[in-house]
């Protein structure tokens, strides 16, 4: 799209104005396909496949541009990997661009995902298949476990009281309290990003 | 059930939670625990794990979970209904954002909340995994199956996949 890519003014990477490294823009259909093709792909997360795809297969975007586009669609509510693809194809192709990105990514796994869910609601109470689902239960909750422990690191690292405070409060108020994600949230958003400005101006006085 | 049609309260319940989904599916599934097994009895405790269960093993965005809660909700119209309303309204914003910002970089603030929203996604995470436990780590043998999981997962590069499958087969064999 034409507004993408106009120079950048402040930007000292090399690689983020130079549409010269791309690759022919995709159609449609080649975007859908794309899209289906890393959504299928990607058991336990698209993100890492999303990449790959778009960065180093096809070289629809430099490394640059794509952190980029994902940290747009990361601070943004929303499973972050459709809301890339939507945007990821709407720079592209425009708003058909993103509609055919989104359905790809989505169509093919929900289609999978229902004929799953008639087969639980059939034989989800056949013995052996409710034990195997457990133990996939056990193991995809430990899956879970490794993820909070890997993004835990660098915070315990810092050992940034306020930090390692709002992960606690937000764990019990959800976790253990059970209350609502909005009323928590909207407490705890104004404290974190308050919390996180007057950090950096410290860190930059 | 209600008197109300269902598909237009999965539809209310998805959106409206979207938007408030920030740190992505797996910070979102407390919210989902709350509504469909506590508010609204569409799924017992038992159900709403296997549902997360199956959608860490099937390929795709992890959000589809969605879509087992809609199609136990109301067929196969609730599993569409609600994947698109968890999916489409927030696509939509991000798609608006997007073209408003082309280059978001520009502003410090984008950063700072993306930094000031990293702490909650942990701490909502971490509620994930302690509410899906507390349906699923009933016996010792479960406990220690997760904790193996976890262990594994935090210090090697091991796929995913392969520790889910291998829980399958320790489930199938009726050790945990």
């Amino acid at each position: 799209m034409s507004t993408d890519s106009a120079p950048a003014l402040q930007e000292p990477d090399q690689g983020l104005a130079l549409p010269a490294a791309h690759a022919p823009l995709p159609g449609l259909l080649a975007l859908f396909l794309a899209f289906a093709r890393m959504s299928l792909a990607g058991f336990g997360g698209v993100l890492v496949f999303a990449r790959r795809a778009i960065v180093e297969q096809h070289r629809w975007m430099t490394p640059d541009q794509f952190n980029e586009t994902f940290a747009l669609c990361h601070f943004l509510p929303g499973p972050n990997i459709v809301n890339l693809s939507m945007v990821f194809g709407s720079r592209l192709r425009g708003i058909a661009g993103g509609v055919a990105a989104f359905t790809g990514l989505l169509l093919p796994p929900t289609l999978i995902m229902t004929v799953l869910a008639i087969i639980y609601a059939r034989f989800g109470d056949v013995e052996v298949l409710r034990r195997s689902l457990a133990g996939i239960s056990c193991a995809a909750v430990g899956l879970l476990i490794a993820v909070v422990f890997r993004m835990m690191t660098p915070l315990l690292k810092r050992m940034d009281i306020v930090v390692l405070v709002l992960v606690l409060g937000v764990f019990l108020a959800i976790g253990v309290l059970r209350l609502p994600l909005q009323a928590v949230l909207l407490v705890a958003i104004p404290l974190s990003v308050g919390a996180t400005y007057v950090m950096r101006r410290k860190i930059a006085a | 059930m209600s008197s109300e049609n269902p598909i237009w309260a999965l539809i209310s319940t998805f959106a409206l939670m979207s938007l408030f989904a920030v740190g992505g599916a797996a910070a979102a599934v407390p919210e989902m625990h709350r509504i469909a097994v506590d508010v609204h009895h569409w799924m017992t405790d038992k159900q709403f794990t296997d549902a997360y269960a199956i959608a860490q093993l099937s390929p795709g965005p992890n959000v589809l979970i969605v879509t087992l809660i809609g199609y136990a909700v109301a067929g196969i119209p609730g599993a569409l209904a609600a994947t698109l309303a968890m999916c489409l309204p927030t696509a939509l914003l991000a798609y608006c954002v997007s073209r408003l910002l082309n280059r978001p970089s520009q502003s410090r603030w984008p950063a700072l909340i993306q930094a000031a929203l990293v702490p909650l996604s942990i701490g909502l995470m971490a509620a994930s995994a302690l509410i899906l436990a507390q349906s699923t780590d009933r016996t010792i043998a479960a406990l220690l199956l997760t904790a193996t999981v976890a262990a594994i997962a935090s210090i090697s590069r091991v796929n995913p996949l392969w520790l889910l499958l291998i829980g399958g087969l320790l489930g199938f064999a009726g050790i945990v």
